[in-house]
């Protein structure tokens, strides 16, 4: 299972990436897509959309179950993966790349600080799956 | 090895009956019909031989697997047998033949049976009147919520505006409450599979419209902290609706109405007799404590008792607060037939050993299966049970494989990946008419696979070999739908 030692985790299994720019990237992570198996539809949410930390604001829907992603930290969506519209698949093959779900402006730059680093992550998927 | 088509059979001009010559003169269609109600071209229909068809059709039918056909442990849906007396019953001319614009006085022994049912559901559940409208469960649910929400309108509470719905329940539960215009509230489960008091405690409050809960719920856990539950609700000023969907593990040993209950719905398809998994007909009374007759649906059964022409029934269509009709006429009436059928044969002891025979059939099938599968609620069951195959570290076979290896093996696989708080779910309930050798037979068939997991895993993961199709595609069936069949030219 990946966990990239760049990202912050949520226990929700979101990741977030933060970039020079200080906009942030999110999207669900290894064992999240992992779990959900293949995933055949994405409802992404519109640009201008702001959500508080914890809200849903996006659907997969795996062969299994339709599953929400919950906002890692409260902000407003300034850009989405638009090419998950016709190949939702690669949120399975690669769910910190391409897989990506959502560029977001955060109302609060210092929130991510709060979410788990990658060691802790793994620790927390370790107690999962005890 | 897929068979044709029955547009791909037979060959142009091939026929299963001979016209005769008319005998009247013949006119062409463009003579008859408007230019806009013609055809541009021939339909397509297919050109078969009366025997061609005949097999094609039987050949078709003998694919079908039923409760009749086999074991059909499919999880929270209670795929029980139903006896066949019930059919008769519901075939019987004199009810077939029924209008529903028929008079009442020429009707009188469907509006008895009606009358009659209504109170044993009553009886059954703890509930003070019926309405037999609603044809499905879900439709109960809607109905239900209907009357609800009419309640609080009625007492000037809109803003009463969340229904609370725990992280076990039926996806109806939800996608009911979100139709009624209602935000939906998700209730945590404890570590013993009933609902967190705690979270309740703190969730309830003056903007709640109600809390939707099945108990026995979806992990097939009886919740014994129900009357709190429903205190907390009430207290808060909301009510409580009891989807009754598993009330085959209940019947005649506790009643939603005695849980606090004050609307519940039942699901005859599934409890009373009536077989289901085609689409219907079904049927989903709802039931309501006194204060809330006012809302239910109209008309009502009810009696008058004359001294010289005995007891009459009749419609009663008055009603100011009622929510209004949820049906054409009066609900799936050979539905009707069939449950009161059945609970008339085998009464309240009947009913009860039904319930129990549910429940010591679950869990012996439990105890039979612990020592192979994971068991993440290990507590007494009700009717139904749910196992998390994955053990950790061995993800290559996965509970869709064995379900799919299971079909080899001749039996109907359980639900899988529900409930969503459960990993890899495998929800099985065996019901009560099924006997010790098929539930051993079911044991030893999913012990078998768990070892072929272990020691061939292609054989699980390749599964199923043995139907007339094999794996499919269900990603690409998702993902690029094929919703039109084209004919091959």
């Amino acid at each position: 299972m990946q966990v990239p030692d760049d990202l912050k985790y949520s226990k929700e299994h979101e990741w977030v990436r933060t970039k020079a720019d200080g906009a942030v990237t999110v999207g669900i992570t290894d064992y999240a897509q992992d779990a959900m198996g293949d995933i055949v539809f994405v409802e992404l949410p519109r640009i201008g959309d702001s959500f508080a930390a914890g809200e849903p604001f996006c659907t997969l829907e795996s062969v299994k179950a339709v599953s929400e992603c919950y906002m890692p930290a409260g902000g407003k969506i300034t850009a989405v993966n638009e090419s998950l519209l016709d190949s939702p698949e690669l949120v399975n093959q690669d769910p910190y790349g391409a897989g990506w779900l959502v560029e977001v402006e955060l109302d609060d730059a210092a929130e991510p600080a709060a979410l788990m680093i990658a060691a802790e992550y793994a620790q927390y998927l370790a107690s999962l799956t005890e | 090895m897929t068979k044709p088509l029955i547009f791909e059979l037979g060959s142009p001009g091939r026929t299963a009956a001979g016209l005769p010559e008319p005998d009247v003169p013949v006119t062409k269609p463009e003579e008859l019909l408007p230019f806009g109600m013609r055809r541009e071209r021939q339909a397509e229909l297919p050109e078969v031989s009366e025997v061609d068809l005949v097999r094609h059709y039987t050949r078709l039918s003998s694919l079908n697997y039923g409760v009749d056909t086999g074991f059909y442990p499919l999880g929270s849906c209670t795929m029980k047998y139903n006896p066949k007396v019930n059919e008769a019953a519901a075939s019987l001319p004199g009810f077939t033949g029924l209008h529903p614009y028929q008079p009442e006085e020429l009707s009188q022994g469907a509006l008895k049976l009606m009358y009659r049912l209504e109170r044993y559901l009553g009886e059954i559940a703890g509930m003070d009147r019926f309405t037999l409208q609603p044809a499905a469960g879900a439709h109960g649910e809607l109905t239900g919520l209907l009357i609800i929400r009419a309640y609080h309108v009625q007492n000037g509470e809109t803003q009463r505006n969340k229904v609370l719905v725990p992280d076990s329940a039926h996806g109806t539960n939800p996608a009911t409450a979100a139709m009624c215009g209602y935000e939906t509230v998700q209730v945590k489960s404890n570590s013993r599979g009933g609902v967190d008091l705690d979270d309740l405690w703190r969730l309830a409050g003056a903007d709640t419209a109600a809390i939707m809960l099945t108990n026995p719920n979806t992990l097939g856990i009886f919740d014994e902290n129900i009357k709190q539950i429903t205190d907390i609700v009430h207290e808060a000023g909301g009510l409580a609706y009891c989807d009754g969907a598993n009330t085959n593990a209940i019947m005649g040993k506790v009643r939603p109405g005695d849980m606090g209950f004050d609307v519940v719905h039942l699901n005859l398809h599934k409890t009373f007799a009536t077989p289901h998994g085609g689409g219907g007909p079904g049927s989903g009374p709802v039931g309501v404590k006194d204060f809330l007759t006012p809302f239910l649906p109209r008309p009502l059964v009810e009696c008058r008792v004359d001294e010289e022409a005995g007891k009459t029934y009749y419609l009663d269509h008055r009603g100011g607060q009622s929510i209004g009709r949820v049906k054409a006429f009066y609900g799936n009436f050979g539905v009707m037939v069939k449950a009161y059928a059945y609970i008339r044969m085998l009464g309240a002891a009947g009913l009860t050993e039904a319930s129990e025979h549910a429940v010591l059939n679950a869990n012996y099938l439990k105890e039979k299966l612990r020592e192979t599968y994971v068991l993440p609620y290990d507590r007494t069951c009700m009717h139904e049970f749910v196992l998390s195959p994955l053990k950790s570290g061995e993800r290559k076979v996965r509970t869709l494989d064995l379900a799919k290896r299971l079909m080899d093996y001749g039996y109907h696989p359980p639900t899988i990946y529900f409930p969503l708080i459960v990993e890899e779910a495998l929800m099985i309930e065996p019901t009560e008419t099924e006997s010790k050798e098929t539930l051993d037979g079911f044991a030893a068939a999913l012990r078998q696979i768990a070892r072929e997991a272990l020691e061939q895993p292609e054989t699980v993961t390749g599964a199923p070999h043995r139907t007339p199709v094999k794996r499919l595609d269900e990603v690409t069936a998702a993902r690029k739908p094929v919703l039109r069949y084209q004919r091959q030219s």
